[in-house]
């Protein structure tokens, strides 16, 4: 079988690039667009006293749903191909961004905050200076959590026509061929792999302060 | 969609009996592997850690690609389906009921440990009572996500509601594919709804 | 002139049924140790966020070197004063220098004045410039966290610095070591300090006047010889005969 894999790979090379580009590009788009929508939202969430759970609820619902469900529930609305994949990627990473990023803010301890108004700094450096980097690790807890999400998901959505390595899963599915599956699966499970290991990498950076 | 129901209602019953029966089935299996699992790990931080480590790999491969793995060895079918499934059960299992556990009121535990009682009786009367809130929802979890991933394996030849998903997108039959999200959506909040509000009573 | 004024300052919380600072009015002149004592929910702490603005009162108006600071720009005034709290609150993702230089960096402060003062305050507090500097706070024990919490209040060398119990979470050695050294400090600084305790020892020794409270009244302000002379009422005389009992225990145990 290995032989048959490493055929297939001399013989594709071009289409193998493009299917990696295309699960990494799509992954990362949609990541970046949850974190565009869930961390601004979630510090606004944080800031409310009140109905904290009406905004909370309808994500945690949301995170429970099946993803594939989501996929193709948009196939009727939006067609198939990239966009319908990457709509149904973001509904499906930003809960996880969101609630953490409320959860990260709420719990901030108070008298950190009494500290920082305390020696004299105003509520906009507080903000960026202190509140933020108190949140971070649980903000970055919940991109973490929405990159395996997505980087899933996105292997589903070769079959609503978004390209990406389960292309090369669903063919060898079709076509009744473990070399195709063992490709298929192995590269999206390096792949999922790396980027949680390159994600991890970048958090203990940024969270660098806690490792010494 | 009312009528599809009515016009081939084993089309629609079908599909999501198997899927019951495969949450069923791997929430069984799983709970069996995870008990033992947790007993092994509270001996021991290492273990614990090491499992930790070795599950949490596993359930961040996107469950497609674990099911495309196994199939040379296990086959397409339910087999497979059940195998995987119980797989990335562990991590949530574990984590939950290790967790739980642990933290289980720490002084109780050590007075217990003081009066004379094993570490057996300590974890069975002391620690599982204390965290069977955790432990619930651990369970809960569980049973969430294996009815999100079971739709899955519909594409591996194990049934499950799935089948109204991928039959539906191939023939744009969308009736077919409300079912399909209705009923595997409905079935993981419904669910996951029913038992937090046992989980609170707790 | 006083360099603190309270002129009958009442400040009142929705959710209770009494008033958390009742009527209080006092003159505290420049260069005075104050310690103001009393046990939870007097309204000691309540009174010293009154006077960096954390707090605004309800009826009356405290005056800072003579100007009601009402009409002063809180972040202003807060730079003007020192803070220090009991849980301390360094910031956990910076090193103690930026800790301590985080408000003349918001100020603008060129890199080699700030690196200067930090490790001048290190020094003054007593931990070395060069072993501390770059370290994380998680790194530190919680009196030496303390000491660096005295040294960012000091940085922008405030005539005025406000304490609330900082000694409070610390154990009961490391902390007679910090009350001996604060003294020693501050003789050499003269500040006029503001010390909210709850403990009558810490109170008496450290303060050059009492400010003893209680539901949220002053009942009485004195140096600690005159307290003990003539208690003010029942409650301060209490507070006399509870110190006296433990004194007597220790004599006698001898």
């Amino acid at each position: 079988m290995v032989q048959k894999i490493a055929e297939y790979i001399a013989t594709h090379p071009q289409q193998l690039a493009e299917q990696i580009a295309a699960h990494i590009g799509i992954s990362l788009f949609a990541l970046f667009v949850a974190a565009l929508i869930g961390i601004p939202c979630g510090c606004l969430a944080a800031k409310l006293q009140k109905g904290e759970a009406v905004i909370t609820a309808p994500f945690e619902m949301l995170r429970v749903v099946p993803s594939l469900a989501v996929l193709i529930l948009l196939i009727p609305i939006m067609g198939t191909g990239v966009p319908p994949a990457v709509t149904a990627l973001m509904i499906l990473a930003v809960p996880p961004v969101l609630l953490n990023t409320i959860v990260g803010f709420r719990t901030i301890p108070d008298f950190m905050i009494e500290s920082a108004r305390g020696i004299g700094m105003t509520e906009s450096e507080l903000f960026w200076r202190v509140k933020i980097p108190c949140a971070l690790p649980m903000i970055l807890a919940g991109l973490r959590t929405a990159l395996v999400e997505v980087v899933a998901s996105t292997t589903l959505a070769a079959k609503i026509g978004a390209g990406g390595l389960g292309e090369i899963i669903f063919t060898g599915l079709g076509l009744y061929r473990m070399d195709l599956l063992v490709l298929g699966g192995g590269l999206v499970a390096i792949l999922s792999l790396a980027s949680g290991w390159v994600f991890d990498i970048l958090t203990r950076r940024m969270l660098r302060y806690k490792y010494v | 969609m009312i009528e599809y129901l009515k016009r081939h209602p084993e089309k629609v019953i079908g599909p999501l009996t198997e899927h019951i029966w495969l949450v069923l089935v791997t929430l069984v299996i799983s709970l069996a592997i995870a008990s033992f699992l947790t007993v092994l790990a509270m001996r021991s931080e290492k273990v614990s850690d090491l499992l930790n480590n070795i599950f949490s790999l596993v359930y961040s491969v996107p469950s497609l690609a674990l099911f495309a793995l196994l199939i040379p060895i296990t086959g397409l079918g339910r087999t497979s389906a059940v195998i995987v499934l119980t797989l990335y059960n562990q991590y949530l299992l574990l984590r939950n009921f290790t967790t739980g556990l642990r933290e289980a009121d720490p002084v109780a535990c050590e007075a217990a440990k003081g009066i004379g009682m094993t570490d057996m009786q300590i974890l069975t009367r002391i620690r599982i009572p204390l965290a069977r809130k955790a432990i619930f929802a651990g369970i809960r979890l569980a049973i969430v996500s294996t009815v999100g991933i079971a739709t899955i394996a519909a594409s591996i030849n194990a049934g499950g509601l799935g089948i109204l998903l991928f039959e539906g997108l191939r023939t744009m039959n969308i009736p077919k594919i409300l079912w399909g999200s209705v009923l595997s959506a409905g079935m993981a909040v419904l669910l996951n709804a029913v038992l937090k509000m046992v989980e609170e009573k707790m | 002139m006083p360099i603190i004024q309270y002129d009958n300052v009442c400040k009142k919380f929705d959710n209770s049924g009494r008033l958390a600072v009742d009527h209080v009015s006092a003159q505290i002149e420049k260069g005075e140790f104050i310690t103001i004592l009393g046990s939870s929910g007097c309204g000691k702490t309540t009174l010293l966020k009154l006077t960096n603005r954390l707090y605004d009162p309800d009826e009356g108006k405290v005056l800072v070197d003579g100007e009601n600071i009402a009409n002063v720009d809180p972040v202003a005034l807060r730079r003007r004063l020192g803070y220090v709290i009991q849980q301390v609150g360094l910031f956990p993702h910076m090193t103690i220098r930026d800790n301590i230089t985080v408000i003349p960096q918001l100020m603008k402060w060129d890199k080699k004045r700030m690196d200067e003062r930090a490790d001048e305050l290190l020094t003054l507090v007593g931990l070395a410039p060069s072993e501390y500097r770059d370290r994380y706070p998680h790194q530190l024990s919680g009196g030496q966290q303390q000491r660096v919490g005295l040294a960012r209040a000091l940085v922008l060398d405030p005539e005025i610095l406000l304490m609330d119990e900082p000694f409070g979470a610390i154990d009961a050695i490391t902390r007679l070591n910090l009350q001996n050294e604060f003294m020693k400090i501050q003789e050499g600084l003269g500040k006029t300090i503001l010390f909210v305790t709850h403990d009558i020892n810490e109170a008496f020794k450290l303060g050059s006047r009492v400010m003893v409270m209680n539901e949220g009244k002053l009942l009485q302000f004195d140096t600690p010889a005159e307290i003990v002379k003539n208690p003010a009422d029942s409650f301060v005389r209490s507070l006399i005969e509870a110190a006296r009992s433990q004194e007597e225990f220790w004599e006698n145990v001898r």
